[in-house]
């Protein structure tokens, strides 16, 4: 683990002054790869123009690439992400922006029934990736807050990211891009302002299906990703000022899973805490405790635990949804918890 | 009424295609009879002009999302009767090689063919899609779509044809409108029972052409793709025709009146065109006789060749459901 970096990325440090934030980090990786390959372009809701995207991170895009590759869409997810199949089909590699992870259900069709059968039916690569802001904490009500990652998981033909530093936010989205097979790329909103890291100017990928050891410990296996990785790392600092020393796993790509990583930690430690955002019931947390469960038995020392969102709508109000949500008081909580067991 | 002229060969090309899909149809209909399909699969009777016309409109460098009665279109594409026979038979030589079911996935991108998803109005942003890669690379191809009259119904029908219609793409569209959905009418699926019409709200041209007409099929999508292919943006055609047997082969349709079934039969696609060709003078009878013995040879080699193909391997279960 380095200092400069926080160990948050494979990439060697090049100047360990330069931090940016986490959504500075994915206009960067967008930007570059649009100027490294004419294939790539964008399209979605409001990414054109002088407006740049509800969250601007294509701000400025139109003026350099051209209105080509750039596209204003009409507001219908499901064609557009329709229309990025035939693109990708067709050998471009269209990035989708979803203005919302929570608007990704209208898409559903364009991505599980075409997309991701494409290429295991007749050998079409669909070479496209949807950017989905997600989670929340921001105060943002039902339906601009989802983590709808488990839909995704559960689907053959897709990949999954879900990035928790700005070094990961480019290089996994490099990553994304040049993936010859369609990658649904969550973004964590929450952490798009409020984390800064250190980031190399230059391009890196940060591959697909490998997890990072965030923090090194002996006593519990804290697995997680997305912005609950920052809580995670927060909760085991508290954690070690009282003794106990909690490792953290970020997962960084959901599909496919890193097994290796995943036993490996919980081999090592024997206590195991999975935390996400998403609603806990059915969730990435279940296929993890699921995998320990059938290939580390033996090394456990307690039972695997799990920490996510309610089974409920993600409520608006800052007491409901602070109720709803993971957070580090939590994580804390529940790791004191297994730690004692 | 768009005017083409097509010479003597094509317009015996056409009959061949549209031949060969009634000739491969009625021997898959009597093999799943006696026992040897697998699974289900869809007649095409009805639908051979709107394939074989339509398809027949397009370039070389074209490409094409036809559905589950546009086995003509697929064949003159330049799928053969054996990878189409071995695919409905779930063989390793097929299309999809034993990965997808009867006429669905049936796409080879290097003939320009999109394999379809049941979720049939997918093939329209799909195509939208694929047209929209070629004004984005600056290449003068043109994509066309085939869909339903249910298809029509869906949201993505509405999604797409207003986002060619912004986008100016160079896409066709064609609703096969055979009068039921499955079981169900036209009269339930809409108030009006004419789609074309509402092109007009989108701003583009919306043409209806008689379905089991070859050469009219032909010539309204040779005019469309034309257009497309000059900067004129998308079309919208409604082929009206009548879907002759159940929606898959389980099906009796006895929810359709055989009245109804008794006066489009007057009007069988290649019935009429066989007169048409000899009334004309474009072909003599023995011309048509070696072209329908020549569809029998065909198709009996395929479902040779089909019936005597490996079953896929099942170690390979998992393979391809990635891109290397």
């Amino acid at each position: 683990m380095s200092a400069t970096n926080f160990g948050f990325t494979d990439a060697p440090v090049e100047d360990g002054s330069r931090t940016i934030t986490y959504i500075a980090a994915i206009s960067e990786a967008l930007r570059q790869e649009m100027r490294r390959d004419p294939d790539v372009l964008i399209l979605g809701e409001d990414v054109g123009g002088e407006f740049g995207g509800a969250f601007k991170v294509t701000k400025g895009f139109e003026a350099e690439f051209g209105r080509n590759r750039v596209m204003n869409t009409p507001l219908a997810e499901l064609g557009f992400t329709g229309v990025a199949n035939g693109m990708a089909l067709m050998g471009l590699r269209p990035v989708v922006e979803m203005q919302f992870a929570d608007f990704i259900s209208s898409a559903f069709d364009s991505i599980v029934q075409f997309a991701a059968t494409a290429h295991y039916r007749f050998g079409g690569a669909v070479p496209w990736v949807i950017r989905a802001p997600c989670d929340g904490g921001i105060r943002s009500g039902p339906f601009h807050s989802q983590n709808p990652e488990a839909w995704f998981v559960h689907t053959p033909g897709l990949k999954v990211v879900a990035p928790a530093t700005p070094a990961d936010a480019k290089g996994l989205l490099i990553a994304a891009i040049r993936d010859h097979n369609p990658v649904i790329y969550f973004e964590s909103k929450p952490l798009y302002r409020s984390l800064k890291g250190y980031v190399p100017a230059g391009e890196y990928v940060v591959p697909i299906g490998k997890a990072n050891l965030v923090r090194a410990g002996e006593d519990l296996s804290i697995i997680t990703y997305g912005a609950q990785v920052r809580e995670a790392l927060q909760a085991a600092a508290r954690l070690a000022a009282q003794g106990i020393s909690a490792e953290v796993l970020d997962l960084r790509s959901l599909k496919p899973l890193d097994t290796e990583a995943i036993l490996a930690t919980a081999r090592k430690t024997g206590k195991v805490l999975v935390v996400h955002s998403a609603n806990q019931l059915a969730g990435v947390g279940a296929e993890v405790a699921a995998l320990i469960a059938a290939e580390a038995f033996e090394w456990l020392d307690g039972p695997v635990q799990r920490l996510g969102g309610l089974d409920t709508p993600i409520p608006f109000s800052p007491p409901l949804e602070d109720a709803y949500r993971p957070n580090a008081e939590k994580i804390y909580a529940a790791a004191q918890a297994l730690a004692a067991f | 009424m768009a005017e083409v002229t097509l010479a003597t060969h094509q317009r015996l090309e056409l009959y061949y295609w549209m031949l060969l899909t009634r000739v491969f149809d009625e021997r898959m209909l009597a093999l799943w009879k006696q026992g040897r399909g697998v699974g289900g699969t869809f007649s095409q009777r009805g639908h051979e002009a709107i394939a074989v016309g339509a398809g027949y409109a397009l370039g070389p460098d074209d490409v094409v999302a036809p559905m589950h009665r546009d086995l003509g279109c697929y064949l003159l594409r330049g799928l053969t009767p054996r990878r189409i026979f071995a695919n409905l038979l779930g063989r390793a030589t097929g299309v999809t090689a034993g990965r997808d079911a009867n006429l669905h996935g049936l796409g080879d991108l290097s003939l320009g063919i999109v394999g379809f998803v049941s979720h049939l109005p997918q093939s329209l942003p799909t195509a939208l899609g694929m047209a929209m890669s070629f004004v984005y690379r600056h290449e003068p191809r043109v994509a066309l779509a085939f869909t339903g009259d249910g298809a029509s119904s869906s949201g993505l029908f509405h999604e797409t044809l207003n986002m060619a219609a912004v986008w100016n793409a160079p896409l066709v569209l064609l609703v096969e409108n055979n009068q039921y959905a499955y079981s169900t009418p036209l009269h339930e699926q809409m108030k009006v029972f004419d789609i074309a019409p509402r092109a007009e709200i989108y701003g583009i041209p919306g043409i209806a052409v008689d379905g089991n007409d070859v050469e009219a099929v032909y010539a309204v999508t040779h005019e469309a793709v034309a257009r497309a292919r000059a900067g004129g943006g998308p079309t919208l055609i409604e082929a009206k025709t009548m879907r002759m047997l159940g929606h898959a082969i389980h099906d009796g349709a006895e929810y359709v009146p055989p009245e109804l079934l008794a006066a489009w039969a007057q009007r069988d696609p290649i019935d009429r065109y066989r007169a048409h060709l000899l009334s004309e003078g474009a072909a003599d009878q023995a011309e048509l006789d070696e072209i329908a013995h020549r569809c029998e040879v065909e198709v009996e080699d395929a479902i040779a060749f089909a019936e005597s193909s490996p079953w896929p391997d099942p170690a390979a279960v998992q393979q391809g459901v990635y891109a290397e």
